[in-house]
């Protein structure tokens, strides 16, 4: 009797736990992304001068000034033109762009599936190269492969990749010819190949089309290699300490002592156990690829969001800039969010106990 | 034996390692004789502070060191010329420069920019942090959670928005880096006044009648200092690559200076067959970050022997 009180009394704290985790997961979430609003806000509002100059210029007529200014709601107070802000954003009104005038969210939809289908190849290249790399070098600890693994990641972290782009372009499409020109596709297939989701790799894949999805194949691997290489360099690092450290348990003594090979304890104990850290790693990697792409597309001249943000950005297009700025930094809090929340359900020690 | 070890005089090295310094110098002397014996024998860590020392000498001698004028060219007879014609080493760009001296002046912007972002940011962050680290509550509560919400900010876009804000040019672009690189500073402060905070001589300072103010200027924020350099430096190679990335977009400095990142932007067009006046400035950025991160990872194995995972 005594004995079912006292768990039901245990569960009812845990459930209040639970709750007060999840209450405070909502809180933190809705205030980072309240704080990337306001300082988009402060961005595009406080900084300018005269936010209706950014918008006119200084030609317009005075009657056309004070319509656009009671227009954009700038005679009202700060507090209320922020919360107007806020809403606007969370229906995903950015605005309209001067560049292309089109609606700012128009314009994103098209080009964003473009930098997450390179953002994912990049992962991709990055965790199926990077962590045997790394696992290698702790396996082999101070030996030349983890030399070399330290070289590949040091360079990495040093290199400035629009730089990397350039001469990758011309060793491997100018002088080699071994990928296609900078873009996403070739014009041969505009009439051909028709976009469904807007991943052409698997688009093409799915109509069948082998001829286009070799074009763009060809297309996306240099990019996509970059930026998998900038990930490679992180995830290759952090997966040799993880295993570094699983190593030096008891339970791969244990696994030695009952005579498991030396692969099945790499690969099957300490890597699976390293997993789950190395899960986060790979998200916050893939967190900062949507961001690195920004450069990296400059150079590929590969339409996606990065493009669109810098093209805006060469056309002093404000509402395209911070519409861009808040649609990346949402997906990157978001991912950042996630991979926390991953991390806690996957790993039975970060439990509250 | 101790009679013969008293009366023979000691050698500096032992003077240095004793483990009863005589006084508060011999002690600080000791304590960075040791720092500097861990960190000298890291060899790729020397080799970075190598590199950093020469990047620090030539931009202070960038005068008599460049060759050639860094923003004067020789239009008519020295345009877009390969490496080692005609007394130009590195070659010369698309309006007859140098890019060597061009280089050579560049090192003053970068160090100029890695300098700024420094001195605005780590304070920034160490305040912030050691203050709500010492406080609690709800100052620790409100402090860390704009912190978090700054650290889970995409960097480099945010500072180019910040820069379209401000307008192109080097100040905004190290106003715009500072703005988006002190939080992680702020983490490390509060996490290791949390470490102290509780300790004996924070209370004894505090029972000699000390103010908050000065518990945590004077004997709080002087024990985050190591690992604050520690990750400063280690920062500083993604600084200078945010530099040249806002360089290379045209929002940093602008032409004629001889930012590196601006150079490689304006050697994109020539790439496929003057190749070198994109290359030049990318390789001078590849060795002055990679300088910073060897010297970052011998100064963490050096003033911090539990992070190194060795």
């Amino acid at each position: 009797m005594i004995e079912t009180v006292r768990t039901s009394g245990r569960r009812r704290a845990r459930s209040r736990k639970a709750v007060a985790a999840a209450l405070q997961f909502i809180i933190v979430v809705a205030t980072t992304y309240l704080g990337l609003l306001a300082v988009t806000f402060f961005i595009g509002r406080v900084i300018p001068i005269d936010p209706v100059l950014a918008v006119l210029g200084d030609r317009a007529p005075q009657h056309v000034v004070e319509r656009t200014r009671e227009a954009m709601g700038l005679n009202l107070p700060l507090y209320q033109q922020f919360l107007i802000y806020c809403r606007q954003a969370i229906s995903g009104d950015f605005g309209t762009s001067v560049l292309t005038t089109n609606p700012v969210m128009t314009d994103i939809r098209r080009v964003f599936p473009a930098t997450i289908e390179l953002a994912t190849v990049g992962t991709l290249i990055g965790a199926f190269i990077g962590v045997p790399l790394g696992v290698l070098a702790a396996v082999k600890r101070g030996s030349i492969a983890d030399q070399v693994v330290r070289v590949i990641g040091l360079v990495g972290y040093s290199v400035p990749i629009f730089w990397l782009a350039l001469l990758a372009l011309l060793v491997f499409y100018a002088r080699l010819r071994w990928v296609a020109y900078p873009g996403r596709i070739d014009i041969v297939y505009e009439y051909t190949f028709t976009p469904i989701t807007g991943f052409y790799l698997v688009d093409a894949l799915w109509q069948g089309q082998w001829d286009a999805f070799r074009d763009v194949f060809r297309h996306i691997i240099l990019p996509a290699s970059l930026l998998g290489y900038f990930s490679l360099a992180y995830i290759s690092r952090m997966t040799r300490s993880f295993m570094l450290n699983e190593l030096q348990q008891e339970y791969i003594v244990a696994a030695r002592a009952k005579g498991l090979s030396e692969a099945r304890i790499v690969w099957g104990h300490a890597l699976r156990n390293a997993a789950v850290p190395l899960v986060t790693v790979i998200a916050l990697s893939y967190a900062g690829l949507l961001e690195g792409s920004v450069l990296t597309e400059t150079v590929f001249a590969w339409p996606g969001l990065g493009l669109y943000i810098t093209n805006s950005l060469q056309n002093a297009d404000m509402n395209a800039v911070l519409g861009g700025t808040i649609v990346i930094g949402s997906v990157f809090i978001g991912i950042n969010l996630l991979s926390d929340l991953l991390y806690r359900t996957l790993d039975p020690r970060t439990r509250a106990r | 034996m101790s009679l013969a070890s008293e009366t023979r005089p000691m050698t500096r090295r032992e003077w240095l390692l004793s483990d009863r310094p005589q006084s508060r110098l011999q002690a600080r002397l000791g304590r960075a004789y040791m720092t500097w014996r861990r960190f000298s024998a890291n060899r790729l860590a020397v080799f970075g502070l190598a590199i950093l020392l020469a990047l620090v000498l030539v931009a202070i001698f960038a005068d008599v060191l460049a060759p050639h004028s860094p923003f004067a060219g020789d239009l008519a007879g020295a345009r877009l010329l390969p490496p080692g014609s005609g007394g130009y080493l590195l070659g010369t760009d698309d309006q007859g420069r140098d890019i060597l001296s061009r280089l050579i002046h560049g090192s003053r912007l970068t160090l100029v920019i890695v300098v700024l972002v420094a001195v605005i940011a780590a304070p920034v962050g160490l305040i912030v942090g050691a203050v709500a680290g010492y406080a609690g509550g709800w100052v620790d509560a409100v402090l860390m959670r704009i912190t978090d919400i700054f650290l889970a900010f995409p960097k480099l876009v945010l500072a180019l928005a910040f820069v379209a804000a401000l307008g192109p040019g080097i100040e905004n672009a190290v106003i715009a880096i500072a703005i988006t690189s002190w939080p992680p500073y702020a983490r490390i402060a509060r996490a290791e006044t949390l470490t102290v905070r509780n300790s004996d001589y924070i209370a004894a300072v505090r029972l000699m009648g000390a103010s908050p103010l000065r518990i945590v200027f004077r004997h709080v924020m002087p024990m985050c200092l190591s690992s604050l350099i520690v990750r400063v430096t280690l920062d500083m190679a993604g600084i200078i690559l945010t530099a040249a990335g806002l360089g290379f977009l045209g929002l940093g400095a602008q032409p004629p200076l001889p930012e590196w990142g601006a150079m490689i932007a304006s050697g994109r067009r020539f790439i496929l067959d003057q190749w070198w006046v994109a290359t030049m400035p990318g390789i001078a950025i590849l060795i002055v970050s990679l300088g910073f991160n060897l010297l970052g990872d011998g100064l963490r194995d050096a003033l911090d022997p539990r992070e190194s995972g060795q």
